[in-house]
């Protein structure tokens, strides 16, 4: 029910749309802004590259040496592992072949003491050499049966579950062996019943230089049930091999007997032996071998070195895994707690610049004031040659009746005086836009300053259909403030919104109390709005939309400096063509700066 | 009504002057402190109409000259510049206060209710 591929395809770019949020959600705000502005606003750090930075050095002290630690503790467990599973097969080793040596030589000490404590004619006797054999049964176990030869080679008595009387031995190389060494251990070889068994002898010799020979098949189940029950982990192997390297025990890799072991045959040594080898299947093996006392016998103990670190594999994964779960938090720590800092400091730095902006827009405003204070001034006095000299015209042309046909002389000079008017409204805006007030501080109900402002303009609101909604909280306290400066302020804003609304607007004020700032005033109409690139400049002396239709661009930069006067801000927040809404923050208590002036 | 004009931009007060003179006006004008006073110390006017500013002796200082010789004087400033220690000083001592470029009408007006104080 996965869809068609082309129905996944187009799902797909949501997902990566989806994930592509989520990261730049994730993003810190100094991320994007980072790039560091020219001029004397630019900031004062690149905050991307301080972050890059602390995340790196953090990441390198705190990393390497976790990683140098770890490195150390992985090769010293392994190492130590890998020596402990040596020690463990060397003692096994050692341990077997003592077992081994023990095994054969309690029943080569058990013939040598019967052979001492019979004489010659007892063991010729069957019937005590059967009892012999029975207690020998009894005491050792694996004994299959028990023969005596004379020194000539020839079985003289036999006990056991074959017929070997008589039988000669003179001519087989142990039988010339034990004549020399006095005892005997066989290689294993299989007997007339085809069970594997061994052979051991003892050499009694007589005063008269002769000697006899007691002789005893074991069965080799009992030496392989030894061979079994070392503790042998990992799936290791233990067996007897002959000096030529013929096998001698059942193993658990090789099923046949008598066949030669695919390892090297050890050097002889006294002591137990370790060494490592690979075999056909280019496993890695570790292989024990001892030569064992007084018998033809070579144990070899084979292990897998695989196996044998498997524990090992275990731990290293806990230890990679430790690793790695150390690796993400310290990092996700570091880098989070980098961008909390970076972030903090851009925030920080953010701060500051507004604040430099705030300063370098009031300075620019001042100093404008002043450039238009004394603009205006210097232009007033010939403004007002010019209107008296229009008005002196048109007074010679009225009082004297000079020109009453010509009426098209008096609309020129009504003309001229309308445009010097116009002018003037100008330079008094410009001088008021200068002027500082000397505050005049009265009680104030903000209701009342708005809807008194509301009644200059009542007429209008009628004439052009625009409904005017108030809404001042109840919770709002009386303050002291400038009632001048405050209808001045409603007067300039709720003039823009009407100027920006077509007929059948809507204009919503609200006034609502902020614990921290005092109180604060949104005029929202649904106008025409205005562009972000306006929106930079509405509050700059002369920018106007409405230079056409008579605005001087002045009021709002008046707004402007009479709310910083008063110790508010304003704000403003607009869209082309849904309207704009002017927020005014005022203090309750205006600063003290402009109380004592 | 005899009116006293003294500005010292000469273009305007003579302009201004006649322009009242046409409307019925009795009226002189000085475009210095010391012609102003000269004047009012061998004629009796109902209103002065002063240039707050002015080189040497400026409006208000002016005033208190003028009110020396006459006390019932009544005064209007004119002014250019619209700052708020010339409206304070001038609007204090009964005194009218006109920014340039002024209308007539007004003017007149302002001189009536002055001289009714």
């Amino acid at each position: 029910m996965g869809g068609t591929p082309a129905a996944r395809l187009s799902r797909h770019p949501y997902v990566l749309e989806a994930v592509m949020s989520i990261l730049n959600q994730l993003k810190p705000e100094f991320w994007h802004n980072s790039e560091s502005s020219t001029g004397p606003f630019r900031q004062m750090f690149n905050f991307r590259r301080i972050w890059k930075m602390a995340v790196l050095l953090t990441s390198l002290v705190t990393l390497l040496p976790l990683i140098f630690i770890t490195t150390i503790d992985y090769n010293y467990t392994q190492k130590s592992i890998e020596s402990e599973n040596l020690l463990r097969t060397l003692r096994i080793g050692s341990n077997a072949k003592r077992s081994i040596s023990f095994f054969l030589s309690e029943r080569l000490s058990a013939l040598s003491f019967i052979v001492r404590d019979n004489s010659l004619a007892e063991l010729r006797e069957t019937k005590k050499l059967n009892a012999i054999l029975i207690n020998l049964r009894d005491s050792f176990k694996g004994f299959v049966d028990l023969g005596v030869i004379d020194h000539n080679g020839v079985q003289q008595n036999y006990v056991g579950p074959y017929s070997l009387e008589g039988k000669d031995y003179s001519q087989q190389p142990w039988f010339k062996e034990i004549s020399e060494k006095g005892l005997h251990v066989s290689e294993v070889f299989l007997g007339f019943r085809n069970v594997p068994h061994l052979v051991i002898a003892v050499k009694y010799s007589l005063a008269d230089d002769s000697f006899y020979v007691l002789r005893a098949a074991i069965d080799t189940t009992r030496f392989n049930e030894l061979l079994g029950t070392l503790e042998l982990s990992a799936r290791g192997d233990a067996f007897l091999i002959n000096r030529d390297g013929i096998i001698q025990t059942p193993t658990l890799f090789h099923d046949k007997f008598f066949e030669k072991m695919p390892y090297t045959v050890p050097e002889y040594s006294d002591h137990t032996e370790i060494r490592e080898e690979r075999n056909t299947a280019g496993e890695d093996l570790i292989i024990c071998s001892a030569y064992i006392t007084d018998s033809p016998y070579i144990l070899i103990i084979v292990k897998k070195k695989d196996e044998l670190m498997k524990p090992w594999r275990a731990t290293r994964v806990k230890l990679i895994g430790f690793l790695v779960v150390s690796i993400t938090v310290i990092l996700l720590a570091i880098l989070g707690f980098s961008t909390y800092m970076v972030n903090n400091m851009y925030l920080l730095d953010q701060r500051r610049l507004s604040t430099l902006h705030e300063m370098e827009y009031s300075n620019k405003l001042a100093s404008i004031g002043r450039l238009a204070a004394g603009v205006a001034h210097e232009i007033n006095n010939p403004l007002a040659i010019i209107n008296e000299k229009a008005g002196l015209i048109k007074d010679i042309f009225t009082y004297t009746n000079t020109c009453t046909q010509n009426s098209r002389i008096i609309e020129q000079l009504d003309s001229v005086l309308a445009s010097v008017e116009r002018c003037g409204t100008i330079t008094k805006r410009l001088l008021s836009f200068a002027r500082h007030i000397d505050s005049a501080i009265e009680t104030i109900r903000i209701g009342d300053v708005i809807t008194e402002v509301l009644d200059f303009l009542h007429k209008e609101a009628e004439y052009r259909n625009i409904t005017v909604n108030i809404d001042v909280a109840d919770k709002i306290p009386e303050f002291q403030s400038d009632r001048g400066k405050l209808q001045q302020i409603f007067l300039n804003i709720i003039n823009n919104a009407f100027a920006a609304m077509s007929v059948g607007g809507r204009l919503d004020i609200s006034v609502r109390r902020e614990e921290e700032s005092g109180l604060v005033a949104k005029i929202t109409d649904n106008g025409c709005g205005m562009t972000e690139s306006d929106l930079g400049k509405i509050f700059e002396p002369f920018f106007s939309t409405k230079t056409k239709v008579g605005g001087t661009g002045l009021g709002l930069s008046i707004t402007y400096g009479l709310i910083q006067e008063l110790g508010g801000k304003i704000n403003v927040t607009s869209r082309l063509g849904e309207g704009t809404t002017f927020t005014v923050t005022l203090p309750f208590h205006p600063p003290q700066k402009s109380a004592e002036k | 009504m005899r009116v006293l004009l003294v500005d010292d931009e000469t273009e305007f007060v003579t302009t201004l002057a006649e322009r009242l003179t046409i409307r019925g006006f009795k009226v002189d004008y000085a475009i210095r402190a010391h012609d102003a006073l000269a004047l009012a110390e061998n004629n009796i006017y109902d209103v002065a109409v002063l240039d707050m500013k002015m080189p040497g002796t400026g409006g208000l200082e002016l005033k208190g000259l003028l009110e020396k010789l006459q006390k019932d004087l009544r005064f209007i400033f004119l002014t250019g510049h619209g700052s708020e220690a010339d409206y304070v000083a001038g609007s204090s001592a009964s005194a009218g206060y006109l920014v340039k470029p002024v209308n007539i009408d007004i003017l007149i007006a302002k001189m009536n209710e002055a001289v009714q104080i």
